[in-house]
């Protein structure tokens, strides 16, 4: 492999591995504080994905555009579903079991992808980048590199060192750890551990959303992509220990550069690898990388 | 009450085997692939409420049988049924056996995961490389016939006979399972089930036992796999995706835990649930949504039935005698029985 080659898919391996952490670490945290198996988290890195779809030209329209008001707009209206989803529908779980969390939410899944093409019909879509991130970088001789993963690539690492900032240096970031590492502790010390699920819940909606809408551009959007999002998910989620953000965060980067990788050097066992990864390691530490509490 | 028990399996039983002498096609064509789904998931109850095993990896076995019933079966000829049957049902048990001495390492949601891991492991084996002509899936055409030295004792191109075989296989695994269920090693499972530490207290050697069951829970969904193959003789790589090893899990949990009568049921509801909701006649243009109404129904009855559907009469029970005023009924117990209560984590304690 020539360097340039290797250099473009340290990248993509980077961009890919940090999209993967903005789902997974909502998923680890939902899973880790309130104990839910959330089958139906792919489903919110789809909705952010059609939502920069279907509001996009409306933005265009009635706010005279702009990218970032997308992306915001995108992310608010999706912390607003996670935390009326919370109120309305998740909170109940909270008292059965994990099997049947895990059917309501496959029900969950379903009702989404139907609403969805409802909505939007079953077509594959594009959805246009911003003119200001459409370029290219040129990158040693005759390749260049899209200027748009770049993108990506430091929006991931702006929410990544925002997360590690609130959860190591807030008040609401110690009551995420002491959740994660005993929730019936936290809750009998008086803190209100309803409106810290509603609020975790919310947050974990729009980081998904947040990797769904930054990535429409480059990955389109088509039914079913929450699917494959929430299998890789959560096989990071596993690999880096339920709970753990840094585990997390090394676990997607580690599953992403083994999919990247995967792909150009054996592309017929590009499937497989990733999950050859994830048993390996769970032979060798059962309860994941970084297992909390 | 042990006399009625037994005489219900029996009139299902023959009520099944006359079903096709109504001569609906389309029907008998349901029954058959509910029955299919019936073995599957009574093949995972096995795992799920016999030894606490949730795996949400099930479909790989499955596709795993149907593959090999495509794969080795020859284009121009029928081969025959007894080594197709077997070569099914041993590949299946082959690869539980590898991947469920691995997986039974881990516990709990790890578990869950494991399993799903090497489902999808065998998913991207078929879907994508060329050994089961990849994601456009493979044909089976000739049904495997049984030769007993030239004479044929039945033909299974014939569909009365292809429903009778499915039905002698639903009726087998039953008496299987039945029969392990009150064995020694059904006990033992279901010790595991309640509390692994206290078995392994008493002296059990807890592994053997999970593995064991595993790998018999994955041969009878190889053989569901195999009948499966027979049905339509079109075998694809979404037999093995995680949403099907997804819906055999709801069978089991719709139908009620640790009961095999639970597993038939939710298998039959959750397949007319499915037909019901894709009938054009019945919801026009809306059928092709058929999701939507589905997966509300799946949210509402595991919200509404905690037990399952074979746990519905003791619920009625249960809400009759809380709402009977004291007055009626002076001898009878005050408390109105509580519904069990559901442990968050499906772990015992040690």
């Amino acid at each position: 492999m020539d360097a340039s080659i290797f250099l473009i898919q340290c990248l993509n391996a980077l961009q890919h591995g940090l999209l993967l952490f903005l789902v997974a670490s909502g998923l680890t945290l939902i899973f880790g504080i309130m104990g839910i198996i959330n089958l139906a988290h792919g489903s919110f890195y789809m909705i952010g994905a059609y939502m920069a779809f279907a509001l996009g030209p409306l933005v265009d329209r009635w706010a005279g555009g702009g990218f970032a008001a997308t992306l915001l707009l995108c992310v608010l209206l999706a912390a607003l579903l996670g935390y009326l989803l919370e109120a309305a529908f998740f909170s109940y779980l909270y008292r059965r079991n994990h099997l049947q969390q895990v059917l309501m939410t496959y029900g969950l899944i379903l009702v989404f992808e139907e609403v969805r093409s409802l909505l939007v019909g079953n077509d594959v879509h594009g959805v246009p980048m911003p003119a200001w991130l459409s370029g290219t970088i040129p990158l040693g001789g005759v390749m260049t590199y899209p200027v748009y993963r770049l993108f990506i690539s430091a929006v991931g690492i702006g929410v990544a060192l925002l997360l590690y900032w609130v959860i190591t240096r807030t008040r609401l970031g110690m009551m995420v750890r002491a959740g994660a590492s005993n929730r019936e502790m936290i809750g009998s010390l008086g803190i209100d551990i309803n409106r810290l699920y509603r609020i975790v819940f919310a947050a974990g909606v729009a980081l998904a959303a947040l990797a769904g809408t930054i990535a429409a551009p480059v990955s389109s959007v088509y039914p079913g992509m929450g699917h494959g999002v929430l299998i890789v998910c959560f096989v990071v989620v596993v690999i880096g220990g339920i709970g753990s953000i840094r585990g997390a965060f090394l676990a997607a980067m580690l599953v992403g550069a083994v999919e990247t990788f995967g792909q150009v050097l054996f592309p017929a066992a590009a499937g497989v690898l990733v999950y050859l990864l994830m048993a390996a390691i769970l032979l060798c530490k059962p309860e994941g990388l970084f297992k909390q509490g | 009450m042990k006399q009625t028990s037994k005489l219900i399996p029996m009139a299902v039983l023959l009520a099944l085997a006359a079903f096709p002498l109504l001569g609906a096609d389309y029907y008998t064509g349901l029954a058959v692939k509910l029955m299919i789904y019936a073995i599957f998931a009574l093949s995972l109850q096995l795992l799920v409420g016999g030894a606490g095993l949730v795996s949400l990896g099930h479909a790989a076995y499955f596709g795993i049988g149907a593959y090999a019933a495509a794969l080795l079966s020859p284009e121009s000829e029928a081969a025959g049924l007894a080594w197709l049957l077997g070569a099914a049902v041993l590949g299946a048990a082959a690869y539980a056996l590898v991947t469920g001495a691995l997986a039974l390492r881990t516990r709990g949601v790890y578990f869950i995961m494991v399993t799903l891991a090497f489902s999808q492991m065998a998913y991207y084996v078929f879907h994508d490389t060329d050994l089961g002509g990849g994601s456009d899936g493979i044909y089976l055409y000739f049904r495997p016939q049984l030769s007993l030295g030239g004479w044929q004792p039945f033909d299974l191109d014939q569909p009365g006979v292809y429903y009778l075989f499915v039905l002698a296989c639903l009726a087998f695994t039953w008496g299987f399972l039945a029969m392990l269920a009150r064995s020694p090693f059904g006990a033992a499972l279901a010790g595991i089930r309640i509390n692994e530490q206290r078995m392994r207290a008493a002296g059990y050697s807890t592994f053997p036992y999970k593995l064991a069951a595993y790998v018999v829970g994955a041969a009878l969904a190889g053989l569901a796999g195999f009948l499966y193959a027979l049905k339509d003789g079109f075998v694809t790589p979404e037999l093995l995706a995680w949403e099907q090893s997804g819906l055999v899990l709801l069978m089991v949990i719709l139908g009620g835990m640790g009961r095999l009568g639970g597993a038939v049921l939710g298998a039959g509801a959750l397949i007319l649930l499915q037909e019901l909701f894709q009938s054009q006649a019945i919801f026009g243009d809306y059928a092709q949504h058929w999701h939507l109404p589905l997966g509300l129904s799946i949210i509402a009855l595991v919200a509404l039935l905690p037990d399952g559907l074979v746990g519905l009469p003791a619920q009625w029970r249960a809400r009759r005698r809380a709402a009977a005023p004291p007055a009626d009924a002076p001898e009878a117990a005050p408390a109105p029985a509580p519904a069990p209560a559901m442990p968050l984590h499906g772990e015992p304690h040690a």
